[in-house]
C-alpha cells in the first residue's frame, strides 16, 4: 500500500499528503503495539536476568565490599567450597531433596494409578485432598508441622524435614503422573492383560515405561523444590540440620558477601547441566521406550 | 485346574487381586498417598486447630483446654489490618503480574516464531537459582548505594541516591520478579491453544485491532488469567521471605505476623489461630472467585 502511494504521480501534494496521513493513522496503532510488544519483552528479560548477572558478576568481584569493584579473583570460590558449614549443609539439603525425591515419586506415582480407576466420590474426594495441600500456604504447613512434631515429641532434623516436603512434592508428582495417564492409550496394557501378562508385569513393562517422561519430571521438580526450599525447612530443621538456604539465610543476616555469591553461581551452573543431562535423557528415554513398546507388543 | 491353595503365595495374592472388585485396587493404590496426607498433612492441620484454641502457658508453652483468647485477640484493629494490608498486596501484586505478563505471554505465543522454545527456555531459567539468593540479589541492585542507583545518577536520571529499598515498591519488584513465570505460563498455554481462526475472522468481519482483542482474544483466554491468577494470589498470601527481605522493618505482612509468633514472641496459640484464620480465609476466597468466574464464562457474548 506504501508502494502505491509513492508510485501515483504527484497529481496534487496536497491529496498525497493527506493520504499518507490517513494511512499513517491507520497504521500507527499497530506499529505502536508491535513495538510495545517487543519492547516489553526486550526489558522483561533484561529484568530477568538482572540479578543473575550481579551475582555472578559480583561472585568474580575482588574485593570485601560487595558494591565496589576491586578487579578479577576466584578466591570467593576457593573459600566458599572449602567451607566446612557450606559443605556439610549442601550435603544435606542433598540428603534431604533426594529422600523426599523418592518418597513423592512412589506416593505419587502409585496415588496417579490409583486415581485413573477409582470411582467417581474417591477421586473427586483424593483429588480435593491433593488440591488442598497445593492450596494451602507453606507458612501455614510449616508451623503446623512444628506444632505437630513437637506435641508428638518427634525431634526435629532431617527426618521432619524429608516427610513436610514430601507431603506437597506428592500432590505435584501425582499431578503431573495422572495428566500423562489421561492422555495415554490404554490398549496396550489391555493388550497386554489379554495376552497373558500379570497386572505387576504390565505395569512393569507397559504402563511404567511409557509413564517414565513424567515420572522424571515429577521427581526433578520435587528435587529441586526441596532443594530450594527456604520456609518449611525453617521451622521444621533441627538444630544439626542445617540446609544450604537456611545456611546462606543465616549468612545473608550479616550482609551479602562474595562467598554467597560464589555458592549461588555455582549451584546455578550445577543445576543448568543437572537440567541439560536430565533434557537428554528424558529425549533418549521417550525414544528408548517406543522401541521397547514396539518390541513388547510384537514378542508378547 | 488347581485348588487356589496349592498354589504358590504370590500367585494367590494374585488371583485374589484379581478378584477384588476395580475399585478396591485403586484404593490400594491410593492408601499409601492417603495415609501418608493423614498423618503429615491433615495431623498437623488439625494440631494447629488444637492449639489455636488453647492458651499460652507462662513461659512460653502451650497450655491445652478450650479458650477463644486468640480469636479474640484476632479482631484487634491492629491485626485486622495486617489482613487487610497483606491481602491489598496480594491483590497488586497479581494484578501487577497479570498486566506485565499479559503482554509477554501474547508475544510469545504470536511473535516469537522459532525461538519459541528457547525465550520460554529461558524464562525458567532464573528460577533454577535460589529464590533467597535472587532476592538478596534485589537487595544488592536496589540498594541506595547499588548498582541501579550509580547507574541512573550517572545518567543524571535522578539526582540522589535512590530511595527504593524497604519500600512497597521493592516489595512490588520482588513480587513481580518471584511470580512472573507462575502467571505467564497458563497465559502462554491459553494463548497458544486459541483457535486463531477466530481472531482472523473477527477482522475480516470489519473489528478492530483493540475490539477484537477485548471481545474474541481476552475472553477466550480467561481460563488462563483465572489459573494465573490464582497460582500467584494463593502463595502471595502467605509470603514471608519478599517483604522479610526488601521490605524491611515497617511493611509487616501476614506470613512475617504468624513467623513471629514462633520465632520471637513465642504466643504459639496465637501463631496457630493465625494460620486457621488463613486457610479459611483462602478458601472462602477461592471458592467465591471460582464461583464467580464459573458465571461470567456462562455469559454468552462476553
Amino acid at each position: 500500500m506504501g508502494l502505491q502511494v509513492q508510485a501515483q504521480p504527484a497529481a496534487s501534494d496536497t491529496q498525497t499528503t493527506r493520504t499518507e496521513q490517513a494511512l499513517w493513522r491507520r497504521r500507527l496503532p499497530g506499529l505502536l503495539v508491535e513495538t510495545w510488544l517487543r519492547g516489553q519483552a526486550a526489558l522483561l528479560y533484561i529484568f530477568l536476568y538482572a540479578p543473575i548477572a550481579v551475582v555472578v558478576l559480583y561472585s568474580f568481584n575482588n574485593s570485601r565490599r560487595v558494591m565496589t569493584w576491586g578487579g578479577f579473583t576466584t578466591k570467593w570460590y576457593y573459600a566458599a567450597w572449602t567451607s566446612p558449614d557450606v559443605t556439610s549443609s549442601l550435603q544435606i539439603s542433598l540428603t534431604a531433596a533426594l529422600l523426599n525425591a523418592v518418597l513423592a515419586v512412589s506416593l505419587g506415582t502409585l496415588a496417579a494409578l490409583g486415581m485413573r480407576s477409582a470411582p467417581r466420590w474417591l477421586r473427586i474426594g483424593f483429588e480435593g485432598l491433593v488440591y488442598t495441600t497445593i492450596i494451602t500456604p507453606e507458612i501455614v504447613v510449616a508451623i503446623a508441622s512444628l506444632l505437630y512434631f513437637v506435641s508428638l515429641n518427634i525431634s526435629l532434623g532431617l527426618q521432619t524435614i524429608v516427610v513436610t516436603h514430601a507431603v506437597y512434592n506428592t500432590s505435584i508428582v501425582t499431578l503431573i503422573v495422572a495428566t500423562r495417564l489421561a492422555g495415554m492409550d490404554r490398549t496396550l496394557e489391555e493388550a497386554s492383560a489379554d495376552l497373558g501378562a500379570t497386572p505387576f508385569g504390565t505395569f512393569w513393562r507397559v504402563t511404567l515405561p511409557q509413564l517414565y517422561p513424567a515420572v522424571l519430571a515429577g521427581a526433578l521438580l520435587a528435587f529441586t523444590f526441596s532443594f530450594d526450599d527456604f520456609i518449611l525447612s525453617f521451622f521444621v530443621s533441627g538444630v544439626g540440620s542445617t540446609t544450604l538456604p537456611l545456611n546462606l539465610f543465616s549468612r545473608l543476616r550479616f550482609g551479602v558477601s562474595p562467598i554467597i555469591n560464589a555458592v549461588a553461581a555455582t549451584m546455578l551452573t550445577l543445576t543448568l547441566t543437572a537440567i541439560v543431562i536430565a533434557q537428554l535423557v528424558l529425549r533418549k528415554g521417550a525414544r528408548g521406550t517406543r522401541v521397547a513398546r514396539v518390541e513388547e507388543v510384537a514378542g508378547g | 485346574m488347581r485348588a487356589v491353595s496349592s498354589l504358590p503365595f504370590t500367585e494367590r495374592v494374585l488371583i485374589l487381586l484379581r478378584r477384588l472388585p476395580p475399585w478396591a485396587h485403586s484404593f490400594v493404590l491410593l492408601l499409601p498417598a492417603v495415609v501418608w496426607y493423614a498423618v503429615f498433612f491433615l495431623g498437623p492441620l488439625w494440631q494447629m486447630v488444637l492449639i489455636s484454641f488453647a492458651q499460652r502457658g507462662p513461659y512460653g508453652g502451650v497450655e491445652p483446654g478450650f479458650y477463644l483468647d486468640s480469636y479474640q485477640e484476632l479482631t484487634n484493629p491492629l491485626y485486622v489490618n495486617v489482613f487487610a494490608v497483606t491481602l491489598k498486596m496480594a491483590l497488586i501484586g497479581t494484578l501487577a503480574c497479570l498486566v506485565i505478563g499479559y503482554p509477554l505471554a501474547y508475544f510469545l505465543a504470536t511473535r516469537a516464531g522459532r525461538y519459541k522454545t528457547v525465550l520460554l527456555l529461558l524464562i525458567i531459567v532464573p528460577f533454577w537459582t535460589s529464590f533467597l539468593i535472587r532476592t538478596y540479589a534485589w537487595e544488592t541492585i536496589l540498594d541506595s548505594q547499588g548498582v541501579l542507583s550509580n547507574v541512573l545518577q550517572a545518567i543524571g536520571v535522578i539526582h540522589q541516591p535512590l530511595q527504593v529499598l524497604y519500600s512497597p515498591v521493592a516489595i512490588f519488584i520482588g513480587i513481580v520478579y518471584n511470580y512472573l513465570p507462575l502467571m505467564v505460563f497458563p497465559l502462554y498455554v491459553a494463548l497458544e491453544r486459541m483457535d486463531k481462526r477466530l481472531v482472523e475472522a473477527s477482522k475480516d468481519l470489519g473489528a478492530g485491532r483493540f475490539a477484537t482483542f477485548r471481545q474474541v482474544t481476552l475472553p477466550l483466554t480467561l481460563p488462563g488469567v483465572m489459573t494465573g491468577c490464582l497460582l500467584v494470589f494463593i502463595p502471595l498470601t502467605g509470603e514471608y521471605l519478599i517483604p522479610t527481605i526488601l521490605g524491611g522493618s515497617k511493611n509487616i505482612f501476614m506470613g512475617s505476623l504468624i513467623a513471629n509468633q514462633f520465632l520471637e514472641v513465642r504466643d504459639w496459640p496465637f501463631g496457630a489461630a493465625l494460620g486457621v484464620m488463613v486457610m479459611v480465609l483462602l478458601l472462602v476466597l477461592v471458592n467465591i472467585y471460582l464461583m464467580v468466574f464459573r458465571r461470567v464464562q456462562s455469559v454468552p457474548g462476553l
